[in-house]
């Protein structure tokens, strides 16, 4: 069995990746993927923290496994897809109103 | 036993490489368009590892939502906005900050996830209570009332009020 470490590190590098993403491209495309790269990380180690630490509850019917972990994930699956049909709608207008996609562009609201 | 666990190291090596290799695609590929083909690599290697922690319902929806439904989003959103895909300059000017700062959040987790590796919580060994049939255990738990029902319901508010949203928010006379 492949211990939990090996699940962690394999998701810290995913959610790095994805930060450097949203931290460093200049379209704002590739940083929403950035997102979606951080998003996936944390449902990996959602669902390796279930898999490895959840205890199981004696129910009247025998073993129970509680289900928080799966729960979570399927959770932030329907957040990211209200964030990413959400954050499309606003390059869509934002490309047809500004002629831009371009995350620097945007910055009426910095000064 | 033995034979068991050097195949799931294998099949868990080559995952890794799927999603970190298409991860680092997605971030350094000046093509937008091969960034999001590359976004479904790491997705699918992501997919992969949900059926190793024994979570295939999850993989299953990994499949159907991130790969059908979200990367083709984006995809669509990269052909609508096409004359942006020529742009060479892909990181902006303060990209070595990102990096450092990505780079260290990297190495401090690694570190610590090393030195705890030797300590109980993380020698834990895997949950034997985890069956096959968890999957009854987590369609019961959605609708439970004293679990994730109001969650559940919850989410479906926030998928419509997002579906919504977005029409009001990308109409032509909006």
């Amino acid at each position: 069995m492949v211990p939990l470490n090996a699940y962690l590190i394999v998701a810290a590098g995913l959610f790095s990746i994805g930060m450097f993403a949203a931290l460093a491209r200049r379209n704002v495309i590739a940083i929403l993927m950035g997102v979606e790269l951080m998003l996936n990380a944390v449902n990996i180690n959602l669902v390796a923290f279930w898999r490895f630490l959840t205890p199981a509850t004696e129910a009247s019917s025998g073993l129970k496994v509680g289900m928080s972990g799966q729960a979570f994930a399927a959770f932030v699956f329907v957040v990211a897809a209200a964030e990413v049909a959400v954050g499309l709608a606003l390059i869509i207008s934002m490309y047809r109103n500004r002629r831009t996609v371009i995350a620097e562009d945007v910055d009426t609201l910095r000064y | 036993m033995q034979n068991i666990d050097l195949i799931q190291w294998i099949a868990f090596v080559i995952l890794s490489i799927l999603v970190l290799g298409g991860g680092l695609l997605v971030v350094t590929d000046r093509n937008l368009f091969h960034g999001a083909l590359w976004l479904l690599v790491s997705l699918f290697g992501v997919a992969g590892l949900f059926v190793m922690l024994s979570a295939p319902f999850l993989a299953a929806v990994q499949v159907l939502v991130y790969m059908g439904a979200i990367v083709i989003l984006i995809i669509f959103a990269i052909m609508l906005t096409r004359r942006m895909m020529g742009i060479r300059e892909s990181v902006n000017a303060r990209w070595p900050i990102g990096l450092v700062m990505s780079a260290l959040a990297f190495l401090v987790v690694s570190f610590i996830l090393t030195l705890a590796s030797s300590s109980q919580l993380l020698a834990y060994p895997a949950n034997v209570a985890v069956q096959p049939d968890s999957l009854i255990n987590f369609g019961k738990a959605l609708v439970d009332t004293n679990q994730y029902a109001l969650p559940f319901e919850l989410a479906s508010l926030l998928l419509t009020a997002a579906l919504i949203g977005s029409i009001v928010i990308a109409r032509e006379d909006g």
